[in-house]
């Protein structure tokens, strides 16, 4: 057994990059990691990647090089980019490869995502009646979880406005432009209680890492950033999850519950430990969400810690450091890796206006996808 | 599945009781979860005894929220937009079903509150026929 490090990132900008396609954005990516680690693609002894609708990430060896390596596409949703990270880091830790690459990307058209049921086992009635659309099904989840735990909705704004606060200290961030929380609750309603820009849109963008045994890794980089614990769940009877025609009576946790839990678990570090966190921000509620069911603080004492800037960049428990997918968007195979490509940033000391004070030593990233997946990873420098 | 002559979306969603045309669901044989639709394997147990069982008319509001745009395809709803609600019903001793709520008021729909299936045209039809879905109104009784 192996411990993995983190030797090189690279990033293609989010938002939209009109006339270059989403394998060039990966390509541009790919060749920063590779920079950053001051190693070359033939190097790589395997890759795994993937985007939803901007092509194989196999296929981007015809640019990078025609090398023979073992190169795997992934796919799961909003969760692919953790999936690809989790299935390197297993490659390496089980001795299999000592050095590799993780690449996602995407290229979205704009508005809200469109599914066809038949991908999900779900019969043509649930699209044609209109009950399959994501925006839906985040109001509802975040209604109840409100009810339950007798939190205001009024928390909802404040969330986006810190996204939009920090996306404008992000020169890699899409949305650069504050809004007050007055201006996000008066946007257009989309599913109540929920409005326009208490949602991420579909974007485009892309992320490479290099990943290496972890003790080889200072031959490549005088700064790596370790993999301490990295852990991925599906859902279980009883979780509410989207495109749901129906949920059991009974419940149970959330996948990132029993993720998060598994990564900490891995990496020997507890929730208390964590300097900076990207957890999932599909919209505002889901930062509320998962910011207890990861375990980073407990269900219903969000709404205190976002009122006394605990959640700030310059607070005690910084989230979603870089902006979010709020700031971000959302190119589906890349966003869960940009959460890695911030932290590094982070406990390298180089997030430049958006740096986290007081050199933070423990990173936690969260992704959370369609139909009910979480992929944790617990970073240390 | 039901003897009902309007045209629904699904015939294979619905059948009819006495009381009127319900949700057709499964329960399990050998743990009793229920599942809508119906459904071959058991989520719960991983049994495959399913059989087939009307889901209850009446339930109480779980979640709920109001469409805010019309959907892209697959949606099939009339082009003229109206917003719809959108809810979970639960639905005593069996499941939480999503549906339409006929109500879009967000201020006159709240958790907990009770609710009433019944069957609403969705779309329009080039030939003058509707088809219809479920959807629950805010509701006590059966009547």
């Amino acid at each position: 057994m192996s411990d993995v490090a983190i030797v090189g990132i690279g990033m293609h900008r989010f938002g939209r990059t009109e006339g270059v396609s989403g394998r060039a954005q990966a390509v541009h990516a790919a060749r920063e990691a590779l920079h950053d680690a001051g190693v070359r693609f033939p190097d790589m002894r395997f890759g795994f990647g993937g985007s939803h609708s901007a092509g194989d990430a196999d296929t981007l060896v015809s640019e990078l090089g025609l090398t023979g390596l073992p190169f795997i596409n992934v796919a799961n949703g909003c969760a692919t980019g953790g999936s690809a990270l989790i299935a390197a880091d297993a490659a390496i830790r089980s001795g299999q490869h000592n050095i590799g690459i993780v690449i996602g990307f995407d290229k979205h058209s704009r508005g809200a995502f469109n599914t066809d049921p038949a991908e999900h086992g779900i019969g043509e009635w649930y699209g044609e009646t209109g009950l399959m659309v994501t925006t839906q099904f985040f109001g509802l989840k975040i209604q109840r979880y409100l009810h339950d735990h007798g939190i205001a909705p009024d928390v909802l704004a404040a969330i986006a406005e810190k996204a939009f606060r920090n996306g404008a200290r992000n020169p890699m961030a899409w949305r650069r432009k504050e809004l007050s929380a007055a201006e996000i609750a008066a946007a257009p309603m989309i599913s109540h209680p929920l409005t326009q820009y208490m949602y991420c849109s579909p974007g485009e963008g892309a992320v490479a890492l290099v990943l290496c045994r972890a003790d080889r890794a200072r031959a490549y980089t005088d700064r790596p950033v370790y993999l301490r614990g990295a852990a991925f769940r599906s859902r279980r009877y009883g979780s509410f999850e989207v495109f749901s025609p129906w949920i059991a009576s009974e419940r149970a946790d959330s996948p990132t519950v029993e993720a998060s839990a598994a990564a900490f678990a891995a990496a020997g570090i507890g929730p208390d430990e964590v300097d900076v966190a990207q957890v999932q921000d599909t919209e505002s509620g889901a930062e509320l969400m998962h910011m207890a069911e990861t375990g980073l603080c407990a269900h219903g004492e969000q709404e205190k810690l976002i009122a006394e800037g605990a959640t700030e960049i310059e607070g005690r428990f910084p989230v979603n450091t870089d902006g979010g997918c709020l700031a971000n968007g959302e190119p589906i195979g890349a966003s869960g890796l940009r959460q890695v490509y911030e932290s590094v940033l982070q406990l390298r000391g180089d997030a430049g206006a958006h740096q986290v004070p007081g050199n933070p030593r423990v990173g936690f990233t969260h992704v959370y996808g369609a139909p009910g997946i979480s992929a944790c990873t617990v970073l240390t420098r | 599945m039901t003897n009902t002559s309007i045209r629904l979306v699904d015939d294979s969603l619905f059948t009819d009781t006495p009381q009127g045309v319900a949700l057709l669901g499964s329960r399990c044989m050998d743990c009793s979860a229920y599942t809508f639709p119906r459904q071959g394997g058991c989520p719960r147990c991983t049994g495959s005894a399913m059989e087939d069982v009307p889901l209850s008319r009446t339930g109480t509001l779980w979640s709920w929220t109001v469409q805010g745009f019309r959907p892209k395809a697959p949606y099939s709803g009339s082009e003229r937009y109206e917003p719809y609600g959108v809810g979970y019903v639960e639905l005593p001793g069996q499941l939480i079903v999503e549906a339409r709520l006929t109500e879009t008021d967000p201020e006159r729909l709240a958790i907990g509150m009770p609710m009433v299936l019944e069957l609403v045209p969705f779309c329009d039809d080039p030939d003058g026929v509707p088809a219809y879905t479920f959807a629950f109104v805010a509701g006590d009784s059966d009547v």
